[in-house]
């Protein structure tokens, strides 16, 4: 028993030291542009930056933009395909699975040569076009996630009797969907959309090859020029990650639970 | 005389190539509490759903007042359900599950806490309206969740299974308040379980079903006393089946392991060497003790079971064995096990089903 303790803790601390080392060398190298002496000028200089802001500002509101479109999209698929084509699912799942198949860089030559100005609909003729393209290229990227965790949370809740009790009562399918289904997964969801804002935060293929102002290009542009910066942005990027995952902690705290007392 | 308000016309419902409802006429009255009641598979659920129209039927119509309803979608039947699995929305109070159906209804604010409060008083469930549902026991929910249904007024309830998720006690108090809600309130229900007990406790009328098929509608005495088939006497309640040959057709004689009784019951094509069955209830068999009555057995006490108020008897009469119920005597002891007695019971309690 104590000598099975004894393992668990060794493993334990293995394990610790594998995640945490790097992260310890990452933040003491950040602090170490000054010779001799602990300074948080990395971190000064990066936040200070005018394109860090710009480009943090725009990742993010296309990382919304992702976020919403990728919600009204796949709510209404899972809840549908759970509902009224359960045998639809293998086939939904391997379609939201394709974007972890094909790398960034095929999707978006596919993109600019299906929309590029010699195109029907030439979205990279103009800015918005393109931040669109942009915004959809990442609803797709983001598919995979999104679908797992509204499927998740849809497997949670007993669907079809929630939507038949609803419907019995006089409701029709869009009430159903925004007071009964969607408030019951919101937590499901908001981890989709976390993890597609952290996806979109870090990306850079697609952004750079649309030439968009993205929070990713500009990392590459400081990790290509800059020595002490990019470990500063590092370690930026993992609390903004951290935030996301907390918050999703924080937030199941508060979600409806369905298992009752026992009588 | 009582005013029609359902009425089940050839309804038939088949998934693929599995027909599950076949040409069911139904037609029930207003006021009335109707039990579907059959085993697992029987169809009982579907033809509540196609009522509530969360099924289309393959053929046939349902029609309410007067009207098909068979085109219209769930949420315009003015219905009220309830699911075995309460169905309660999870991110809602009581309050907002209960007040659902009439916000929906734009019923005004005011109007809706009156009903809540109301409907809340009826469940007996007064001062719970901000609870959640996780913070409730299952028969709270199942309560909150006939309210739920009954708030917005519907012309028609439906129970499908709701007290199977419960345990015995508390499934059996409810029955009793969900009967006496539905007296108050004089509103049409359809009640689904698989269970005889519930069903002969609290049904107007009892519709047995199997496979597909209605077997029997009748009041629950009529069901009880006089089933129509095999099938409804072997399901609802105790059955006793025995094993005859028609000796004597003239006087209605009939052996039973080589002794004869007279059978008032015998139909009349019955010839001599015909093998019948004949069921009866385990109450309408006593102990001779003295007192016979038309039929009598001689038998051997092959188990004893003390219950408590009742004393449930096996007799070996031969191939055949009987199982009777008689009342404990607190001055009598039960018979012992391998005691020779003699039953009795009256010839009109014997059904006889051909072989």
């Amino acid at each position: 028993m104590r000598r099975g303790r004894l393992w668990a803790w060794i493993v334990f601390i293995l394990g610790a030291a594998y995640f945490l080392l790097p992260l310890i060398a990452t933040i003491q190298f950040s602090l170490s542009i000054r010779r001799g002496t602990l300074s948080l000028d990395a971190y000064t200089n990066v936040l200070q930056s005018p394109d860090f802001q710009q480009t943090l500002v725009y990742s993010f509101l296309v990382g919304i933009g992702a976020i919403v479109v990728g919600l009204l999209l796949v709510v209404p698929a899972a809840y549908f395909v759970r509902l009224r084509a359960p045998q639809l699912r293998p086939i939904i799942e391997f379609v939201t699975l394709l974007p972890l198949i094909i790398p960034p860089i095929i999707l978006v030559f596919g993109y600019i040569r299906m929309y590029s100005s010699s195109s029907i609909l030439p979205l990279t003729n103009s800015n918005i076009g393109t931040n669109i393209l942009l915004t959809l290229a990442y609803v797709a990227l983001a598919l995979p996630y999104m679908y797992r965790a509204v499927d998740t949370g849809l497997r949670t809740i007993d669907v079809q009797t929630l939507t038949e009790a609803a419907n019995i009562l006089g409701a029709n399918t869009i009430t159903i969907m925004a007071r009964v289904i969607f408030p019951n997964i919101i937590v499901a969801v908001l981890s989709g959309a976390f993890l597609t804002l952290a996806i979109v935060i870090g990306e850079f293929t697609i952004a750079s090859l649309l030439n968009r102002p993205a929070f990713g290009v500009y990392m590459q542009n400081v990790g290509a020029n800059r020595a002490f910066e990019p470990a500063a942005l590092a370690v930026i990027s993992f609390v903004i990650t951290w935030a996301a995952m907390g918050m999703i902690q924080l937030l199941a705290r508060f979600a409806p639970r369905t298992a009752a007392l026992t009588d | 005389m009582a005013e029609e308000f359902l009425r089940i016309e050839n309804l038939v419902k088949a998934f693929g190539g599995n027909t599950v409802v076949k040409q069911v006429n139904l037609a029930f009255d207003r006021g009335e509490f109707i039990t579907l009641l059959g085993p697992s598979g029987c169809g009982k659920t579907t033809i509540l759903r196609m009522i509530a129209g969360f099924e289309r039927p393959t053929s046939g119509s349902i029609h309410v007042e007067g009207k098909d309803i068979s085109p219209l979608p769930p949420n315009q039947r003015k219905i009220g359900m309830v699911f075995q699995a309460y169905a309660l929305f999870p991110n809602m109070n009581v309050e907002d599950n209960v007040g659902f159906g009439l916000r929906i209804a734009n019923v005004p604010v005011d109007e809706r806490r009156a009903r809540v409060d109301e409907m809340l008083k009826l469940i007996g469930l007064p001062g719970y309206g901000k609870r959640f549902p996780f913070e409730m026991s299952g028969g709270q929910q199942q309560r909150v969740a006939l309210a739920r249904a009954l708030a917005p007024k519907p012309r028609m309830l439906l129970l499908d299974e709701p007290l199977s998720a419960l345990d015995a006690k508390i499934r059996v108090s409810l029955r009793q308040e969900i009967r006496a809600i539905q007296r108050d309130l004089g509103i049409t229900t359809i009640f689904v379980t698989h269970d005889q007990e519930e069903a002969l406790s609290i049904s107007d009328r009892i519709v047995v079903l199997s496979a597909g098929n209605v077997e029997q509608f009748g009041t629950p005495f009529e069901v009880y006393n006089k089933p129509a088939t095999r099938f409804v006497a072997g399901f609802v309640g105790q059955l006793n089946t025995l094993s005859g040959t028609v000796t004597d057709p003239a006087t209605r004689a009939v052996a039973i392991d080589g002794q004869n009784v007279t059978l008032p019951n015998l139909p009349s094509n019955a010839k001599t060497g015909d093998h019948v069955s004949l069921t009866m209830r385990p109450e309408a068999i006593q102990l001779a003790n003295g007192h016979v009555r038309d039929v009598v057995l001689d038998g051997t006490v092959s188990e004893v079971s003390f219950l408590g108020s009742v004393i449930r008897l096996k007799v070996n009469l031969g191939q055949n064995a009987i199982h009777l119920d008689t009342f404990n005597d607190q001055h009598t002891p039960p018979p012992a096990h391998d005691e020779k007695v003699q039953i009795t019971l009256s010839g009109s309690d014997i059904l006889v089903l051909g072989e």
